[in-house]
């Protein structure tokens, strides 16, 4: 017993302290076959990586996003009740009311694919073939005004669709205000006077919490 | 098992709520004592003190005593279109110290809780590797283990507050943030079992839930203090919290702690996945945005008194909150009770552990004057957190995400707490 624990403790010294060891450190798992690996790797990247054989026409995308799509997100994408806006809002994103779709904020047409492919339709995820998949994007390009309606997506000129927002995006520049080094917080006599200006109670959105709701047992 | 033992009467916080909420109270009348009837009182002798209690094994899982009743997670229904797409939080105005308790901790999912069953867990790990891996959660069990306490805080918590003061209460306004201890695995330790290629530079990590979650999370960050988790506050993590194995990425925002983790593909660049383009990304004034804002800023709040915490007392009170930072410990918090003109620095109590929450107190004496209560954390970093003004005057109002600014509550002659913005 105690000649285990300790044999344990000098794997686990040994494991933690040893560089980047590659591979089969500790000889744990089993190594995932192809047909595994391929069944599960699902996801698509900018540069294309990941994008299964096939394609779908506009056409096609359109009698699939009636069918599976419009119940939540509108004949043409644009939402139907508080579900996602999934086209237009084109010039909106430096307003007071920005709408981000698709079509006006999101940088590469991969994710749209990535995004379908895992996650929707909501509810009955994973259940898209990929011609499927290719087509729905490329209904979505069309609503966004990106393709005209005759617009067949596929595997090999998936790349070359370029998304108008794709330089819109910056590196995160935080800290983006004053640290200690910049400034003392001031302690005493900071300000005059102080108003206030907004208060919570008058927007009256916040959820009744009275109610007392049983334990819950999880 | 019965969870529903009834209350015996008497008058909590809430009906000290309702009350003033229907401002029955008269400007300065503060509540006596909480009481339960005299029959409980001195000089009689309570029926707990008479006869028997329930025996072990009443409740084989242990629950908070029935008088905790509303000691629960709230959702705000008007924020999202379905419950599995949604998010509750954590009430923070009734918890202690630094550790949040495992059923308070808020959710937030993107297509419901995943049931997973643990002998039908599978980890696979492909991409840039020397052999592609697949590991049962017993085989999770055998890699050395570490025990950490860290925080978790949703890049929205706050975000509902960017254009002012709207939610009435800590639980709303901050509550997407908890505590616990994660035992587990680092994540080095796995990603070597598999053996990383030379050009290895990021991960994709995704969830087994039918959202399919992912992101892409840089192979620095992994290597150096990521990790896997199976256990929080010592027990199996909660469904809710990714049963039977999430991502743990310290101080960086809660989307990336990948719940149900299903695999990690090695990559030689970031794959932008919906969760850190069409959301997850901080939209400035001038319509740019910021991506990859990872590391969550320095934060603090005063859960008590709070809209849902009123003053029940004159005379001596005690203040109390919590700080964080996603980029250390947090060295100093400061409180004022004048909207700012004066400081004190407040005690922090507590052990102080590097990406945790910390707890500080504040004692002072009221006498039923107006109060404008705020907090402002400073981390060991030097990052001194800032208020929400000077937080719009470099990112505007449509960030949604990352809004550490400081929390102002206003506390009236009555006791009552509101949430307010001051000049
Ligand atoms: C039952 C309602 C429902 C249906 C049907 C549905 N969706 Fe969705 N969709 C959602 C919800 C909810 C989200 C947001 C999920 C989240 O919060 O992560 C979403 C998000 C999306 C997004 C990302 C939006 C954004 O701005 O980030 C796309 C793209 C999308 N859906 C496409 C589709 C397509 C294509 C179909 C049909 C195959 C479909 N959806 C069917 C509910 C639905």
């Amino acid at each position: 017993m105690l000649k285990s624990a300790k044999r344990f403790a000098l794997t686990a010294a040994l494991a933690l302290a040893a560089g980047p060891a590659l591979g089969g450190a500790l000889g744990l798992g089993s190594e995932a076959r192809p047909e595994e690996v391929t069944a599960w790797d699902i996801d698509v990247r900018p540069d294309g990586q990941g994008l299964p054989e096939g394609g779908g026409t506009v056409e096609q995308g359109e009698m699939l996003f009636q069918e599976r799509c419009t119940a939540c997100h509108g004949e043409f994408g644009e939402g139907a009740g508080r579900w996602p806006v999934l086209a237009g809002g084109y010039d909106t994103l430096d307003s007071d009311n920005p709408v981000k779709t698709i079509g006006s904020y999101w940088p590469h047409l991969s994710t749209v694919y990535d995004y379908i492919r895992r996650a929707m339709p909501f509810g009955d995820a994973q259940s898209l073939t990929a011609d499927e998949t290719y087509a729905l994007t490329a209904y979505l390009l069309y609503l966004n005004e990106i393709v005209a309606e005759d617009f067949e997506l596929t595997k090999e000129n998936f790349t070359s669709i370029e998304l108008s927002n794709e330089s819109g995006f910056i590196p995160d520049d935080r800290p983006d205000t004053p640290g200690l080094s910049e400034r003392e917080p001031c302690m005493t006599d900071c300000k005059p006077e102080v108003v206030i200006r907004m208060r919570a109670r008058v927007l009256d959105v916040t959820p009744d919490t009275e109610d007392t709701s049983a334990v819950t047992s999880d | 098992m019965s969870t529903s033992r009834k209350p015996q009467g008497g008058t909590t916080r809430r009906g000290f709520l309702s009350a003033a909420g229907g401002a029955a109270l008269a400007a300065g009348a503060i509540r006596p004592a909480v009481s339960a009837g005299p029959e409980n009182l001195p000089p009689n002798v309570p029926g707990w003190s008479r006869y028997l209690g329930s025996g072990v094994d009443a409740y084989p899982y242990g629950q908070p005593s029935s008088f905790e009743s509303h000691v629960v997670r709230r959702n705000v229904a008007w924020l999202t279109a379905s419950v599995e797409s949604s998010v509750n939080f954590t009430p923070l105005h009734e918890l202690d110290g630094i550790i949040t308790p495992n059923g308070l901790c808020f959710e937030r999912h993107h297509a419901g809780i995943a049931e997973v069953d643990p002998s039908d867990y599978r980890l696979m790990i492909n991409g840039l590797v020397d052999k592609p891996m697949i590991f049962t959660l017993d085989d999770i069990k055998r890699f050395p283990r570490t025990n950490k306490i860290f925080f978790l805080e949703c890049a929205a918590n706050s975000g509902m507050e960017w254009r002012g003061a709207q939610l009435n209460g800590c639980q709303f306004t901050h509550g997407m943030v908890h505590c616990v201890m994660y035992t587990g695995v680092p994540l080095k330790l796995i990603l070597e079992e598999a053996g990383l290629k030379t050009n290895a530079k990021w991960l994709m990590v995704e969830g087994a839930d039918a959202a399919g979650m992912n992101r892409s999370v840089p192979l620095d960050k992994a290597l150096d203090d990521c990790m896997v988790a199976f256990k929080m506050n010592g027990e199996a993590l909660r469904p809710e919290q990714g049963y039977p194995l999430r991502l743990v990425v310290p101080g960086w925002e809660g989307n990336m702690w990948i719940k149900w983790l299903r695999r990690i593909e090695v990559g030689d660049q970031p794959w932008h996945t919906r969760e850190e383009t069409s959301k997850y990304t901080d939209l400035l004034e001038n319509g740019k945005s910021r991506r990859f804002t990872w590391a969550m800023d320095c934060k603090s709040v005063i859960t008590s008194p709070s809209p849902q915490a009123p003053l029940l007392h004159k005379g001596h009170n005690i203040l109390s909150g919590i700080a964080w930072s996603g980029r250390g410990t947090v060295d100093r918090v400061d409180v004022t009770l004048d909207g700012g003109r004066n400081w004190r620095p407040a005690r922090i109590d507590g052990p102080s552990f590097d990406k945790a929450v910390h707890r500080f107190y504040f004692e002072f004496d009221w006498q039923g004057e107006s109060l404008l209560l705020q907090s402002r954390a400073i981390d060991s970093t030097g990052y001194v957190q800032p208020t929400k003004d000077e937080l719009r005057a470099v990112r505007g109002t449509n960030s949604i995400y990352h809004n550490n600014g400081i929390q102002t509550w206003h506390v009236r002659g009555n006791g009552e707490v509101e949430n307010v913005e001051v000049s």
